[in-house]
């Protein structure tokens, strides 16, 4: 419900993009990595980039924010090319890189403050910006301690306070929850979502497709360096109508032309006495079951519409 | 947040970037091991060894330990930042490789003169020398820039384990010890040995300490800070393009 009318209202916005990727393109030897790949992510997006490992998630986010030089193409952060004008690119974004970590000989806050500090704050403002951030966190009682006795899921928050102390208008997260306790994730994955309702455009890159389906507005699959499909995670599962299929049961025996030669149905599965049947058309074919069933005198064991998961899109897209 | 002058951007980056590696790396083994016991070492070694007269000495140890100082940092910040992964969030600030080249570059200079201004106050308490308070202050500054550039070239190997680039910044770091003029006097030296001793910027600074103690210098003060002056450009040209050049490399 919530991402619906989140959905809504990037409808209603005027399509401007805040991040902009034309044809890039990127090669280690004789690796292409990343090909040819363009999209372009809207204001106030939540925008996932999800791919299996080794698709170029990485390669592509590191030339999104500068670290990379694409072979060819080119990136645009709100207007401006990030390497005719990097500096001023990078002051609009945060970044959660995929191997990135914060300085475990300083303290917590000292890390919030440091990372405060490269955007030019002052520093009685940081103090108060980072408590704030540190108690949002679940990390106020141990903001004086070294980070280097913190568990993975903790530096991970106090990565990701670093990386917003400056309110950005664009956060980018490479594989953010990747390994971490349920806790943490399901902190981080709220505290982006939070900010992403306030305003903020959100770049996230998973080979999780369930957290891409919990939190993305539009998605993007990559695979092997080549975007295969950008779409919301609706209409990515409705694209593949003819994965949807009625599962049923009767209490008796019938008829196998009800089901083999039934124009509504694409193929069919036999599991022991249930039936898979892939249609275009569940609707249509739960009334015509029932029906049948009435006038044959059945009795409906089990019946369910299922719908394509988000995992079939994903399988079918990213097929060798 | 709004830009509103690239310039003090760039200015804050670095003063940014120098607390950063002030408050974590002057502490590390590495730095105080290369940086202090070392030169500690030599001196004692070549003092007790030899019985020499220190007060003939004693400009050439304290460029000796300008050296070590100001060129032990350098080598460690950025291996160790890659190894630990916070290179990758350190770039994704507002910086630009010669703001993070600088910020460590402004680090082991400040190692570097903070440390031999103490060494400077003991020697200067027992051999109370006529001390030339122009070209002292000068010397200082622009040696300690100098071998702390020199430093941060020699982190640029690609090599995220920081004890192979520091085993590395040794090797380089040593021969340019021997062929200095700290241990034979450059009127004493000719042939190769004495073209070789142009080629390590410590001569220079031997050079420049010698007429600040005692008036006397076997080149004229000017040539020294040029050539020091050379070197420092040198090595921050050649950092820049190598650390561009590995950037990525070891993330
Ligand atoms: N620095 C690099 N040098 C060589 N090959 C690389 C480098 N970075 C990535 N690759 C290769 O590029 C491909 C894409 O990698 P990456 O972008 O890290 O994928 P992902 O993040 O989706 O797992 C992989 O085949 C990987 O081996
Ligand atoms: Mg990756």
């Amino acid at each position: 419900m919530e991402r619906q009318g989140r959905l809504e209202r990037n409808r209603m916005k005027k399509e401007n993009s805040v991040v902009e990727a034309i044809e890039l393109t990127k090669t280690f030897g004789n690796i292409t990595a990343v090909n040819h790949v363009s999209f372009a992510v809207r204001k106030r997006e939540f925008f996932g980039f999800l791919g299996p490992n080794g698709a170029g998630k990485t390669t592509t986010i590191r030339m999104l924010i500068g670290l990379l030089t694409p072979d060819s193409g080119v990136v645009l952060i709100d207007g401006i090319d990030i390497r005719k004008n990097p500096i001023k690119a990078k002051m609009k974004m945060g970044v959660i890189p995929e191997m990135g970590n914060i300085y475990v000989d300083l303290t917590a806050k000292q890390n919030i403050i440091l990372s405060g500090r490269f955007y030019g704050f002052p520093k009685k403002l940081l103090e108060k910006k980072a408590d704030e951030l540190l108690a949002q966190f679940g990390l106020y009682e141990r903001k004086n301690d070294l980070v280097k006795n913190f568990s993975r899921g903790m530096k991970q928050r106090v990565n990701i306070a670093s990386a917003i102390i400056h309110d950005p208008e664009i956060l980018f997260l490479d594989e953010p929850t990747s390994g971490l306790d349920v806790q943490s994730q399901r902190l981080i994955k709220t505290i982006v979502n939070q900010m992403n309702e306030k305003g903020t455009t959100i770049f996230l890159t998973t080979h999780n497709i369930e957290e891409a389906n919990q939190l993305c507005t539009r998605i993007a699959i990559i695979h092997k360096g080549e975007i295969a499909v950008i779409d919301s995670p609706e209409k990515l599962r409705s694209t593949f109508d003819t994965t949807q299929s009625v599962e049923m049961s009767f209490d008796k025996t019938f008829d196998d032309k009800l089901v083999e030669e039934n124009d509504l149905v694409n193929r069919v599965e036999k599991m022991g006495d249930r039936w898979k049947l892939y249609t275009n058309n569940p609707d249509r074919l739960v009334k015509h079951l029932t029906k049948y069933a009435e006038e044959h005198g059945l009795t409906i064991i089990s019946l369910e519409i299922c719908r394509p998961s988000l995992e079939d899109a994903f399988v079918k897209f990213t097929k060798p | 947040m709004k830009v509103k002058n690239l310039n003090t951007q760039f200015f804050r980056g670095i003063i940014v970037t120098t607390e950063k590696n002030i408050m974590i790396y002057y502490t590390k083994a590495p730095v105080l091991i290369f940086g202090l016991l070392f030169p500690l070492f030599m001196f004692l070694s070549f003092y007790l060894g030899r019985g020499i007269n220190l007060s003939v000495f004693f400009p050439g140890f304290l460029a000796m330990s300008m050296f070590f100082t100001a060129s032990s940092v350098g080598p460690l910040i950025t291996p160790w930042e890659k190894q630990a992964g916070t290179y990758e969030r350190l770039l994704s600030f507002p910086v630009s490789i010669n703001t993070i080249i600088l910020g460590d570059v402004a680090a082991g200079m400040i190692f570097g003169i903070m440390i031999n201004v103490v060494v400077l106050i003991i020697g200067q308490i027992f051999l109370q020398y006529p001390i030339n308070i122009l070209y002292l202050p000068f010397a200082t500054v622009l040696a300690a820039f100098c071998y702390s550039s020199l430093g941060v070239l020699l982190a640029s190997p690609s090599a995220r384990a920081p004890s192979h680039i520091m085993m590395f910044s040794s090797l380089i770091r040593f021969p340019l010890i021997f062929v200095s003029g700290i241990f034979i006097p450059l009127e004493n030296l000719h042939g190769i040995g004495r073209v070789l001793t142009f080629l390590s910027p410590i001569t220079y600074l031997v050079d420049l300490l010698n007429f600040s103690f005692k008036g006397k210098s076997h080149m004229s003060p000017f040539v020294d800070f040029s050539a020091l002056f050379a070197f420092s450009v040198l090595f921050l040209w050649l950092a820049n393009r190598f650390h561009r050049r590995n950037l990525i490399k070891g993330l």
